[in-house]
């Protein structure tokens, strides 16, 4: 298994998104706490999806580089975008009233953090988590 | 599913053995607090040994529902936290502030018992 996916379609999907990355992670060799690193990551990054684009994609792929090994989330939609993406990497924002961490705290659980958006055609956030 | 609240003498037991999604958070919210109401429980222990992720969502339904339970007058301490859960909880930049915890069942019981003066 190199590559694995989950549609946001409904907050059950979230629960199905964790689990998903969890068994990933924990089959490339992940310990006990990145796998709950990850498994947050990506509960928080599937939320986001459901709360803010209403659906999306959340994808799993294992990733090797200079002879390291990890895994890469991409949580991917077409939702409004992000207007204010400085803001959004900012710590304690959020439009959603206090709902999800947001984005700092899943840039803090991974390693590498690439986000992408434009106003009007969605997101993609790219974060990867490699194995030590 | 249904998370089951058990008494024993004032306090509410409770143990979440499997993954929380959303609806059952929130559900298990609404059924605390009328647990409460109805048995007139002082203090209320719930066990997390068994979760194995809190994420931003779960931790402020906690934290909620904690606060809740004081506006009624119970305490609560929460218990048996993972060392994984407690690391992610924090990198994550969350804080459970005023939020009374344990490690495990037992203390949180003696916990409780020395909070409400017995």
């Amino acid at each position: 298994m190199t590559r694995s996916f989950v549609n946001i379609i409904n907050e059950w999907d979230i629960v199905a998104a964790r689990q998903l990355c969890r068994e990933f992670a924990k089959e490339l060799g992940f310990g006990i706490v990145d796998q709950a690193r990850i498994t947050t990551a990506v509960s928080e990054l599937a939320r986001n999806i459901f709360l803010y684009a209403n659906q999306g994609i959340i994808i799993v792929e294992k990733i090797e580089k200079d002879g390291s090994v990890g895994l890469i989330i991409i949580a991917e939609d077409h939702g409004p975008g992000i207007g204010n993406l400085a803001k959004a990497m900012e710590d304690g924002y959020s439009t959603s009233g206090g709902l999800g961490a947001g984005l700092p705290g899943v840039k803090r659980l991974m390693d590498d953090f690439s986000i992408d958006s434009e106003v009007g055609k969605g997101t993609v956030i790219k974060t990867a988590k490699w194995l030590r | 599913m249904k998370i089951p609240i058990l008494k024993l003498h004032d306090c509410l037991l409770i143990s979440i053995q499997w993954e929380l999604d959303d609806e059952t958070a929130l559900q298990f919210q609404e059924d605390l607090l009328n647990k409460i109401y109805q048995t007139n429980a002082r203090g209320v222990v719930i066990d997390l040994t068994s979760v194995d992720i809190i994420d931003s969502f779960i931790a402020k339904v906690l934290g909620d529902v904690v606060h809740m339970s004081k506006l009624m007058g119970a305490q609560v301490v929460l218990t048996g936290i993972q060392p994984a859960v407690a690391i992610t909880l924090i990198e994550l930049g969350i804080k459970l502030n005023d939020v009374h915890t344990a490690l495990d069942l037992e203390k949180g019981l003696k916990k409780i018992k020395m909070e409400l003066g017995e």
